[in-house]
C-alpha cells in the first residue's frame, strides 16, 4: 500500500492545515463545553427526545422525498438536451443558494393558508401550515438541489453509452432505468442521500419561517437547540453534540457503504 | 432483401444506401468519417436521418423525410443488437446476467434467460466464466461475453462496429474464428476498416468514402481487384487463393507459397487464402533462391509514385519499393522482375 | 457543470456577505474622526426603532460621542457581555435577564426600570377568527401562535394564561416575536400574542385586539450601566437620558408604558 503519487508542493499543507483547523475546532470547543455529568439527562429530557424523534423521522422522509423527486429531475437534466435546460437547471438549485429563511418565505406563499396553492388545498380542507408535514416540506426543499446536483453529476460522468447497449439488447426504457441506470448511479445516490439527509437534519431558517415550532410536531432538533439556547445553554450545547454526532455517524456510515462495493 | 438501408444526413454530409440479404453478412469498409458509423447509428434507431428508409424483414423501422407517413420505431423495439469496439458489459452483473439481459427484456423467465445464457457464452468458448464480473475478465474474454450477449438476443439484425478494433493482437485470430462461425447464416452488418476481417467474415462488402458508397460488390473480388483508392491503398493487401496441402498453399496459377497459418492448421485441401503486405515485398530483377522465401516471376503493369514510395502493380501483385532503390533497379512498365517476399510476413487464412 | 455551481456558491456568498455589510451600514452614523469617542449601547431587538431614535437625540446633545448599538435577543446579549463583548450600557427587554446581569455582577450601579410592555391580541387585517377577547382565543379551531415559554413574550404568556385562566393550544410556540408576527401578517395564524409595542411598530400589516387582561402581565424593561464601560460617566449620562424626559416621550410615542 504505497502507490506513489507526483508530490504536492510542500506549502499546501499550510493552508489545508489551517483550513482543517478552522473546521475543527468550534466541535472541539463544542465538546469541551459540554457539561458531560449532567449530559445524559440533558440529552434525555421529554423536549429532547421529542426533537430527536422527530428531526430523524421528518429528516428520514425528506430524504426518501429527495430521491423520489431527485432521481427523475437530475435524469432528465443530464439526460435530454431543450431550449431553456440550463436556466431551468438554475432554477431548481436556487435552493442552494437562496437563504433558508427565503425558502420558508417561498414556501409559505405556496402552500400557506392564502398562499398559491394553499388556499386551494385549504379549501380541500388540507392544512398544511404548523403541521409535520410542513417541516418535511421545508427539509426537502432545501436538500433536494443536493441530490440532484449530486445524481446529475454521477449521470453525466457514466455517461450513456451502457444504456444505448441495454436498450440495442431489447430493453424498454423503464428496463434499462431499473435495471442498469439506477445501479449504476448507486454511489451518487448514495452520496446524494446522505448530503440531502444531513441537510435536512440541521435544516433551521425555512423550518421556522415555515412550519413554525411546536415540540413533538415541528419542533426539530435545531429549533430545540435555538430555543434552549435561550433558558439553559448547557442543554442547548449538548443537543447540538447530538446533532454532529448524528451527522458524522450518517456520513461515515454512507461512505464505508461506498467504501467496500 | 432482409434489409433495405437508404438515409442522408445533411450537415455530415452523409448519403448512403444498400441492402442486406437475409443471412448475409455484409463488411462496410471505409477510412475514418467516411459514415460508416453514420449508418450504423442510423441504422440502430440512435440517429435519424434528414431523409431515408430503413427496412428490415419488411417491417419499416425508419422513415424519414417529406414522405406522409413518418416512422421512428425506438431502438429498442427494432431487434438490432449493436456491438462495438468495447464490449460495454454491465459492469454490476455478472457474465451470466449480461448475457440473459436481453432473452430477460424479452420477457423470458430468469430461469429459462439464464440458460440460453450459458448455452451462448458456450458457443463463444467462455462458458466457464459465467460467474465473473466484467472487471474479472480480459479485453478479449469480454468481448466474447459482448458477443454471446448480442446473439441472445436474438436480433434479426446484429450491427457490428468494429469489434475487434480495440483488441490485443494475440486474440485476433482465434476471435475471428468464433465470430466465423457465429455469424454464419445470420443477417450482419459490420464495419471495420481492415480489410481482412472484410474477407474473412463477410461475404459482400461496400466501401464509404466521403459519405459515398464508391464501391461494392463479393468481398473477395472487392478486395482483390479494388477500384477505390482507399481500398487500394490503406488496405491493399496481397491476397492470393489457394489450397492447402499440408505445408503450403498451392494457388490457382500454380505458385506454391508458405506462410504462417492463423489460428489451427486446415485439413489438406481446404480453400484458403494467403495475405501480405506490399511492403513486404521486395523486387529483383533476377530470380532469387532461399528456402524462407516465397518468389514470383511477374510482368511490371503499372507504377505508382506515393510520396517516397513507388508501389509496383505486378497484376493481381503489388509490392512497394523505395523510390532510391526505384532507381538502381531501373524499373519501368512492361519489365519482367521478381517479387519475393518471406515467409513469416506471410498469412494464411481458411475461406 | 462544476463552473456553474461554484458561480452559485460564490453568488450566495455574495449575497450573504453583501446582507451583513448592509445591516451594519445603518448603525454607523457618522463614520469616523478618530477623535471621537464611541459608546456601545447593548439593547434588547424590541427596542431597535426607539434606542436608534434616542441614541441619534444623545448625540445631537453630546458632540463628540457616537453612539453604537448591537440589537439581539436579551439573552444572547447577556451571555456577550459575560464572555466579555465591549459594551457600555445594557437595555434588557425582561427583569429576569437583567438578575442573570447582576448575578454575574457586571453592572455599575442598581438597574433602573425604563418602560413597560403589556400584551396585545395581533391578527390578521381582515382578522378572520373575529378575535375580540382573549377568551377568544380558545375558541376550537382558532390558530394561536405564541412565543415560546422560554423567550421573555412567551414567558407573559404563559402568566396571561394563570392569570385569566384561559388555556391556550397554540399551532406554535415561536422563538422570537418576529417569528410570531410573521405568521399572523401572512394569515397563517389567526392571531398571535405579542406586545403593544410590536403591534404598533408592525403597522398595518396586522391589527391590534387589546383586552382588558393585559395590565396583569407587565414586562418591565430595566437598564444599567456596565463595570467594565471605558466611558462609565458617558455611559450614566445615556441611562439617564433613556430615563429621563427626552427617552420617555420616545418611548412612550412607540407605544411602551412608564415602568
Amino acid at each position: 500500500m504505497s502507490d506513489r503519487t507526483v508530490g504536492l508542493p510542500r506549502w499546501i499543507y499550510v493552508p489545508a492545515v489551517l483550513g482543517a483547523a478552522f473546521v475543527l475546532l468550534p466541535l472541539v470547543a463544542i465538546v469541551a463545553k459540554v457539561d458531560w455529568t449532567h449530559f445524559g439527562s440533558l440529552i434525555t429530557s421529554q423536549a429532547s427526545r421529542d426533537a430527536f424523534v422527530l428531526s430523524l423521522k421528518t429528516s428520514a422522509i425528506s430524504t426518501g422525498l429527495c430521491v423520489v423527486f431527485g432521481v427523475p429531475m437530475a435524469l432528465v437534466l443530464a439526460r435530454r438536451d431543450f431550449p431553456g435546460l440550463a436556466v431551468i437547471r438554475s432554477l431548481v438549485l436556487l435552493p442552494l443558494v437562496l437563504p433558508p429563511v427565503v425558502g420558508g418565505l417561498a414556501l409559505l406563499y405556496t402552500f400557506g393558508r392564502r398562499g398559491l396553492l394553499g388556499s386551494t388545498l385549504d379549501a380541500a380542507g388540507i392544512q398544511i401550515a404548523f403541521t409535520t408535514i410542513a417541516v418535511v416540506l421545508a427539509q426537502t426543499f432545501v436538500a433536494l438541489p443536493f441530490m440532484v446536483v449530486s445524481l446529475e453529476g454521477a449521470l453525466r460522468t457514466g455517461g450513456q453509452r451502457y444504456e444505448v447497449a441495454a436498450a440495442s439488447l431489447g430493453a424498454r426504457p423503464t428496463t434499462v432505468f431499473r435495471r442498469i441506470t439506477l445501479p449504476l448511479v448507486v454511489p451518487g445516490l448514495i452520496s446524494g442521500a446522505v448530503l440531502a439527509f444531513a441537510r435536512s437534519l440541521g435544516e433551521f431558517g425555512a423550518t421556522i419561517t415555515f412550519a413554525g415550532s411546536l415540540q413533538g410536531r415541528t419542533r426539530t432538533l435545531p429549533l430545540e437547540i435555538y430555543l434552549q439556547r435561550e433558558t439553559d445553554p448547557d442543554a442547548a450545547v449538548a443537543l447540538a453534540l447530538v446533532l454532529v454526532v448524528v451527522a458524522v455517524l450518517v456520513i461515515g456510515l454512507a461512505g464505508q457503504g461506498r467504501g467496500t462495493r | 432483401m432482409s434489409l433495405q438501408f437508404s438515409a442522408r444526413v445533411d450537415h455530415r454530409d452523409v448519403d448512403i444506401a444498400f441492402e442486406v440479404a437475409t443471412g448475409e453478412t455484409l463488411a462496410v469498409l471505409g477510412p475514418n468519417g467516411s459514415g460508416k458509423s453514420t449508418a450504423l447509428a442510423i441504422t440502430a434507431g440512435l440517429l435519424i436521418p434528414d431523409r431515408g428508409k430503413i427496412v428490415l424483414d419488411g417491417r419499416v423501422l425508419t422513415d424519414a423525410g417529406p414522405a406522409t407517413s413518418r416512422v421512428a420505431v425506438a431502438p429498442h423495439a427494432r431487434r438490432t443488437a449493436l456491438l462495438g469496439q468495447e464490449p460495454l458489459l454491465f459492469p454490476h452483473l455478472s457474465a451470466l446476467e449480461n448475457v440473459a439481459f436481453g432473452p430477460r427484456s424479452h420477457g423470458t423467465r430468469r430461469s429459462e434467460a439464464r440458460r440460453i445464457a450459458q448455452r451462448w457464452l458456450d458457443e463463444v468458448g467462455v462458458g466457464d466464466l459465467a460467474a465473473r464480473r466484467p472487471s474479472q475478465l480480459s479485453g478479449g474474454q469480454a468481448q466474447r461475453v459482448a458477443v454471446a450477449r448480442a446473439l441472445a438476443a436474438d436480433p434479426g439484425l446484429l450491427l457490428l462496429d468494429e469489434p475487434m478494433a480495440a483488441l490485443d493482437i494475440a486474440v485476433l485470430p482465434a476471435l475471428r474464428h468464433t465470430l466465423r462461425r457465429v455469424l454464419a447464416d445470420r443477417t450482419v452488418v459490420l464495419v471495420t476498416h481492415d480489410p481482412l476481417d472484410a474477407l474473412l467474415l463477410a461475404d459482400r462488402v461496400v466501401v464509404l468514402e466521403a459519405g459515398r458508397v464508391i464501391e461494392s460488390g463479393i468481398s473477395g473480388e472487392v478486395l482483390k481487384r479494388p477500384r477505390s483508392t482507399f481500398v487500394a491503398r490503406l488496405a491493399g493487401l496481397n491476397l492470393l487463393d489457394g489450397t492447402w496441402r499440408g505445408d503450403h498453399v498451392e494457388t490457382s496459377r500454380g505458385d506454391r507459397i508458405t506462410g504462417m497459418v492463423d489460428g489451427d492448421a486446415p485439413a489438406s485441401g481446404t480453400p484458403v487464402v494467403a495475405a501480405f503486405r506490399p511492403s513486404s515485398v521486395s523486387v529483383f530483377r533476377e530470380p532469387v533462391h532461399g528456402s524462407p522465401r516465397n518468389s514470383f516471376q511477374v510482368r511490371i503493369s503499372e507504377l505508382e509514385p506515393h510520396a517516397d514510395l513507388l508501389r509496383v502493380r505486378a497484376g493481381d501483385l503489388a509490392a512497394d519499393v523505395t523510390l532510391v532503390a526505384a532507381a538502381d533497379l531501373e524499373l519501368e512498365t512492361g519489365q519482367r522482375v521478381t517479387f519475393s517476399v518471406k515467409a513469416t510476413e506471410v498469412a494464411i487464412y481458411l475461406l | 457543470m462544476r463552473t456553474r455551481i461554484l458561480g452559485l456558491l460564490v453568488a450566495a456568498l455574495m449575497v450573504a456577505g453583501g446582507a451583513s455589510a448592509c445591516g451594519r451600514s445603518d448603525s454607523g452614523g457618522g463614520g469616523g474622526s478618530g477623535s471621537k469617542t464611541t459608546l456601545t449601547v447593548f439593547a434588547a431587538a424590541s427596542l431597535t426603532s426607539t434606542f436608534q431614535k434616542i441614541g441619534d437625540k444623545f448625540e445631537d446633545e453630546h458632540p463628540g460621542v457616537k453612539v453604537e448599538f448591537s440589537f439581539g435577543g436579551s439573552s444572547d446579549l447577556v451571555s456577550q457581555i459575560q464572555q466579555g463583548a465591549p459594551a457600555d450600557v445594557f437595555a434588557s427587554a425582561d427583569t429576569a435577564n437583567m438578575d442573570k446581569l447582576t448575578a454575574a455582577n457586571l453592572q455599575a450601579g442598581d438597574p433602573k426600570n425604563f418602560a413597560s410592555n403589556t400584551l396585545e391580541i395581533a391578527t390578521p387585517p381582515d382578522n378572520p377568527a373575529d378575535i375580540a377577547s382573549f377568551a377568544d382565543l380558545a375558541k376550537p379551531g382558532v390558530k394561536v401562535v405564541v412565543c415560546a415559554p422560554e423567550v421573555p413574550c412567551g414567558a407573559a404568556a404563559v402568566k396571561m394564561e394563570s392569570v385569566t385562566g384561559v388555556t391556550l393550544k397554540p399551532v406554535s410556540e415561536e422563538e422570537s416575536v418576529t417569528d410570531v408576527l410573521g405568521k399572523v401578517s401572512s394569515g397563517e395564524a389567526d392571531a398571535g400574542l405579542v406586545y403593544v409595542t410590536d403591534v404598533a411598530a408592525a403597522g398595518d400589516k396586522v391589527k391590534g385586539v387589546p383586552f382588558p387582561e393585559s395590565n396583569k402581565v407587565v414586562n418591565t424593561y430595566p437598564i444599567v450601566a456596565l463595570k467594565d464601560s471605558k466611558h462609565s460617566d458617558i455611559a450614566q449620562e445615556f441611562v439617564d437620558t433613556v430615563t429621563g424626559e427626552t427617552g420617555q416621550s420616545i418611548l412612550a410615542a412607540a407605544g411602551f408604558a412608564k415602568p
